[in-house]
């Protein structure tokens, strides 16, 4: 019982120290075997991309999916970034503003629901999490009117046909999860050091300048990995809501197809060349990633 | 100024947007639902639950429900076990975890628009000597009877469907339960040792219960995600009745067939369902907030 | 420290980042707002990514640039599902009231849904003015004539009901040629059978509708067939009963679901397949050098002949263009249609695209082979519209049928697909 207990009461974010014996040695060399077992599985996708991409078009067909070239060739991926390139300044216009502002806002909303709250700051809470469970398809037209509305009011081309609304749209949609990350990972800040900072006579944004933001990093981590990624992979709420002019690299992408041959090799590279940002983001946050997760953001 | 006030000051915002869009377009589609609307230019009369009850009458619809259900307990139980299984394999820690962990984890990083093609290669349903794709695997390495119809199969389609999910989410569900592994202090595993339990009852009466929050905060995210599942679907079948789903056949109901009050009505019934999974655990969640 | 100005500096560069994005974005579309720049851009809105297609419109492009040197042509293909994915971004601009300068579309039923909105503008006025009723064939007209108006340019026509066939695997199978009816056709599949090829190669769930208005057309003949695309029209008969039978007993001889249209014909061009039934843009496909095509001799590797039972029938579709009410741009888009309605821009387009033009006045020398054959059955045989494509069935009612199709191919079960049939038909509208 008492250990059921003690095992409640770690609630502070804590840089656990993985100090642990590895186990028997046949044990560690079973694991690392059945380990490796499943990257080789999880990495059998990316071999037939990779494969593929460097096959010239006749090549690059399902039935010779696992062989490698025969000859390789770097036409495709020529071809590939002639295809994306014209989106990917919009994903970068997009993603990056998107997930820093979505990142601010979750952390602000977290910080007041869980620290600086309020009188029905719960429900206040609940009702945000709605936000998550919309199918984004059914929504599609009043968005678009909603958006069309805007720039009427405004006199603009911003919201309907820009990266701006587009941005806007996700930046909203991201609310929900954004905040479930903060106030999840704020939670298990002491209230002493809130109750500290008060006494020392800060008011609520200079309190969230010392004590909250200098302890944000891996809770800012995920939440720009998640909506970042969630961004840039956009595809629905991007071919609705801009025009040739503003697409991200997602429609440039979904756009690589082929009337009569299709043009798998181009599709394979172009597909790899739009998961680069992404990958890269989650190499350069994933140690923040792993250590906000185990702070409590994104768990019960 | 009360203490309270900027708070929600600072809230507010947020709060304006979500109630424009998303209870907005909630009500707007609720509106669009119980009313009898059924092509783009007439102005539907309210008519209650017509089209809710109606729309079961539609061997379509069941379908796709018996498709969702199917997907969901597959890729959910799915993703649980692989993602619970990979952290429990690294938890105890093994040389070169980063590198395990970037590389299940990254099928996070990448949109189906792009691996929809890849699975549709490796999914591919001819058999025997005509085989391609993961049946060609099989064939190559003497598993003959592994092959199978994968999505086009009748029966199990679905759980083909479910693969490339489990693919990118167990990953994520792995990192969720290592955190949860690690969050259990060495102290307490120890104390149980001393207390004579072997390994395996340190799992069973310390770890394992200290998941639970962890496994429901999986479950929850997991069951919303393929409640609405869509993307995935569509970039390797397209949108067939075989591997149909409420999420696709919305948006044919809204956008081959004009009818909005169909369309809205399937994503009311997307909306209760995913609400029927989570407000239960919110209020779970709650009130074990304020027990602590 | 430091981590909180790191942060302050990343929230910083994402208001910048946000700003510059406001300008950009608002520059780039803001361009049609002001007078001067909006009345030079013609937005014309495809589905046509794809070499072949984006060629053909590329030619036209040219076209209409060269004679209109004070308009700009601004491409807004969308690709995915053959024009899956356009039209849903179509419907939802056209409902926001921001049509583009003209869309592509089937001419006939489907446009149906627009015109009943009131979002297409009728294009009587440029058929009088171009005295295109004479140019375009009778039947033609009468099929895209809605309530006396008329309100799309079709740019080609392409033919639904061809059967494309390997002479080898025939002669292997001791077919002697290409099966003349539908009886014929189940015997063919039959012997091929036997031989362990696959008889018929199919692909997706919409090249099994394109199968089906085959087979109706081959069973009922052209008059049933065009007498059942209105609502009051009797599709609980036993003709129909019958048709679809002959659709089950054909579909049980197809190979396994190939992932699209084109690798289920490339089948029949490697000698896998005996048969398939596709329109005709498979000739493009076949004989198109590598990478665009398989690069296939005509009448040695694969040839085509009418489906089984429909030869005098051309089942034909065609893309098409109109003009959306309330087009930012209308001189520009009304500039287009002329082109897609010329002899130049016509013969410029439909070579490139594998069709043959709509108007009746085409330059037969720039169609070889198989354009030349269609372009001569095009002039002599009977009209019958083509369903999957738009051309007798409005949207929802061909949805219906997908649907009704989709299910079939679970149950096998003839009598629901006539029931489902008969509602579609009863709930269309038309």
């Amino acid at each position: 019982m008492t250990v059921i207990a003690k095992v409640r009461g770690t609630t502070a974010p804590q840089h656990a120290k993985v100090v642990r014996r590895g186990g028997a040695p046949v044990w560690r060399a079973v694991r690392f075997a059945l380990l490796l077992a499943f990257v080789v599985l999880f990495l059998i996708p990316v071999y037939v991309l990779l494969v593929t991409s460097f096959k010239p078009l006749t090549e690059a067909d399902p039935s010779q999916a696992w062989n490698l070239p025969r000859t390789w060739t770097t036409e495709a991926w020529q071809v590939a970034w002639e295809r994306l390139a014209p989106g990917v300044w919009n994903s970068v216009m997009l993603a990056v503003p998107g997930s820093l502002i979505s990142a601010m806002l979750g952390s602000m909303n977290g910080y007041v629901l869980s620290k600086w709250r309020f009188a029905g700051a719960d429900v206040v809470f609940t009702l945000l999490l709605f936000g998550m469970f919309i199918p984004y398809q059914g929504v599609m037209i009043p968005l678009v009117q909603l958006l069309v509305g805007l720039n009427e009011i405004t006199g603009t081309q911003l919201f309907y046909g820009g990266i701006p609304g587009l941005t806007l749209a996700h930046i909203v949609y991201g609310i929900p999860i954004c905040t479930l990350i903060f106030r999840n990972y704020y939670v298990t800040i002491p209230d002493e050091l809130i109750e500290a900072a008060r006494v020392d006579g800060a008011g609520m944004l200079r309190t969230y300048w010392s004590v909250i933001i200098p302890v944000s990093g891996p809770a800012f981590a995920v939440t720009v990995i998640w909506q970042f990624t969630s961004l840039w992979n956009d595809f629905l709420f991007a071919v609705f809501l801009t025009g040739p002019q503003s697409w991200p690299a997602t429609v440039m992408l979904n756009n690589i197809a082929g009337a009569q041959t299709v043009p798998y090799s181009q599709q394979m590279a172009a597909a790899i060349l739009a998961s680069i940002p992404t990958v890269v983001i989650y190499i350069l946050l994933g140690r923040f990633f792993m250590r906000g997760l185990m702070a409590g953001a994104l768990k019960g | 100024m009360p203490r309270w006030l900027p708070g929600l000051l600072l809230v507010s915002p947020s709060i304006v947007a979500i109630a424009v869009f998303v209870y907005g377009m909630l009500g707007w589609n609720f509106k669009v639902a119980l009313s009898d609307q059924h092509d783009e230019v007439s102005e539907g009369s309210f008519v209650g639950l017509e089209n809710f009850i109606n729309i079961w009458q539609e061997t379509r619809w069941i379908l796709s429900v018996q498709h969702a259900i199917v997907f969901t307990v597959v890729f959910v139980g799915g993703a649980l076990v692989l993602g619970w299984f990979l952290a429990f394999l690294m938890e105890k820690g093994i040389k070169g975890e980063g590198g395990f962990r970037a590389i299940y984890l990254f099928p996070m990083a990448i949109s189906f628009i792009a691996t929809g093609v890849v699975w549709r290669w490796l999914m591919n349903s001819a058999t025997g000597e005509r085989a391609v794709g993961l049946n060609a695997l099989f064939r190559f390495l003497g598993l003959d009877f592994l092959q199978w119809q994968w999505f086009r199969d009748p029966d199990w389609g679905m759980a083909a469907m479910a693969i490339p999910a489990i693919w990118q989410m167990s990953g994520y569900v792995m990192a969720l339960f290592l955190a949860g592994f690690r969050g259990v202090p060495e102290e307490l595993r120890e104390a149980a040792r001393v207390d004579g339990c072997n390994e395996w009852q340190v799992y069973r009466w310390v770890i394992l219960p200290h998941l639970r929050p962890v496994t429901l905060a999986a479950l929850i995210i997991l069951g919303h995600i393929s409640l609405k599942v869509f993307d995935l679907i569509v970039s390797v079948s397209g949108k067939q009745i075989i591997t149909d789903v409420p999420a696709i056949f919305m948006w044919t109901a809204v956008y081959d067939a004009h009818d909005p009050a169909k369309g809205a009505t399937i994503a009311g019934y997307i909306v209760l369902s995913v609400a029927i999974f989570v407000v239960p655990y919110l209020i779970w969640n709650a009130r074990r907030e304020k027990r602590k | 420290m430091r981590r909180r100005w790191i942060t302050a500096a990343a929230i910083g560069l994402a208001g910048m980042l946000a700003l510059a994005a406001c300008g950009g974005g608002g520059d780039s579309s803001g361009d049609g707002g002001q007078g001067g720049a909006a009345r030079k851009r013609v937005e014309v809105f495809s589905w046509w990514t794809g070499p072949g297609e984006a060629d053909g419109l590329k030619a036209m492009r040219q076209i209409f640039e060269r004679q209109n040197p004070n308009y700009t042509f601004f491409d807004a293909a969308v690709a995915g599902g053959s024009g899956d994915q356009a039209r849903a971004l179509l419907a939802s601009k056209l409902q926001a009231n921001q049509p583009p300068d003209t869309f592509q579309g089937h001419a006939g039923a489907e446009l149906q849904g627009y015109i009943k909105a009131g979002k297409l503008e009728p294009l009587d006025f440029l058929y009088d003015e171009l005295k295109l009723r004479e140019v375009f064939p009778e039947q033609l007209v009468e099929q895209i004539t809605v309530d006396d108006h008329i309100y799309s340019v079709p740019v080609n026509i392409h033919r639904s009901n061809v059967l494309w066939y390997n002479p080898g695997v025939l002669k292997e199978a001791g077919v002697s040629g290409p099966p003349k009816t539908i009886e014929e056709f189940i015997g063919a599949l039959e012997k091929v059978k036997q031989t362990g090829k696959i008889p018929l190669s199919i692909g997706s769930q919409w090249t099994q509708v394109h199968l089906l208005e085959s087979v109706l057309l081959g069973t009922l003949g052209t008059e049933r067939y065009n007498a059942l695309w209105t609502a009051s029209a009797d599709w609980s008969s036993s003709d129909i009963t019958k048709a679809l039978e002959n659709f089950k007993t054909i579909m049980s001889y197809a190979g396994t679901p190939q992932e699209d249209w084109q690798p289920a014909a490339k089948q029949v061009a490697d000698g896998e397949a005996a048969f398939n039934v596709m329109g005709d843009w498979v000739y493009g496909y076949f004989v198109n050098p590598p990478d665009g095509g398989l690069g296939k001799t005509a009448k040695q590797d694969f040839d085509w002949a009418p489906a089984p039972g429909t030869d005098g029938t051309f089942m034909w579709l065609s893309d098409s263009f109109t003009l959306p009410k309330g087009a930012p741009n209308r001189d520009g888009a009304i500039a287009w249609l002329k082109v897609a309605a010329s002899k130049e821009g016509q013969d410029a387009f439909n070579p490139l695209k594998g069709s043959i033009p709509a108007r009746k006045d085409a330059d037969k020398s720039l169609y070889k082979d198989y354009l030349a054959y269609s372009l001569e059955q095009w002039a002599s045989n009977r009209l019958a519209g083509s369903i999957q494509h738009g051309v007798v069935a409005n949207d929802a009612w061909r949805s219906a049928i997908n649907d009704a199709v989709g299910l079939f191919l679970q149950d096998q079960d003839v009598a629901k697909l006539q029931q489902a049939l008969v509602d579609a038909a009863k709930n269309s509208g038309q």
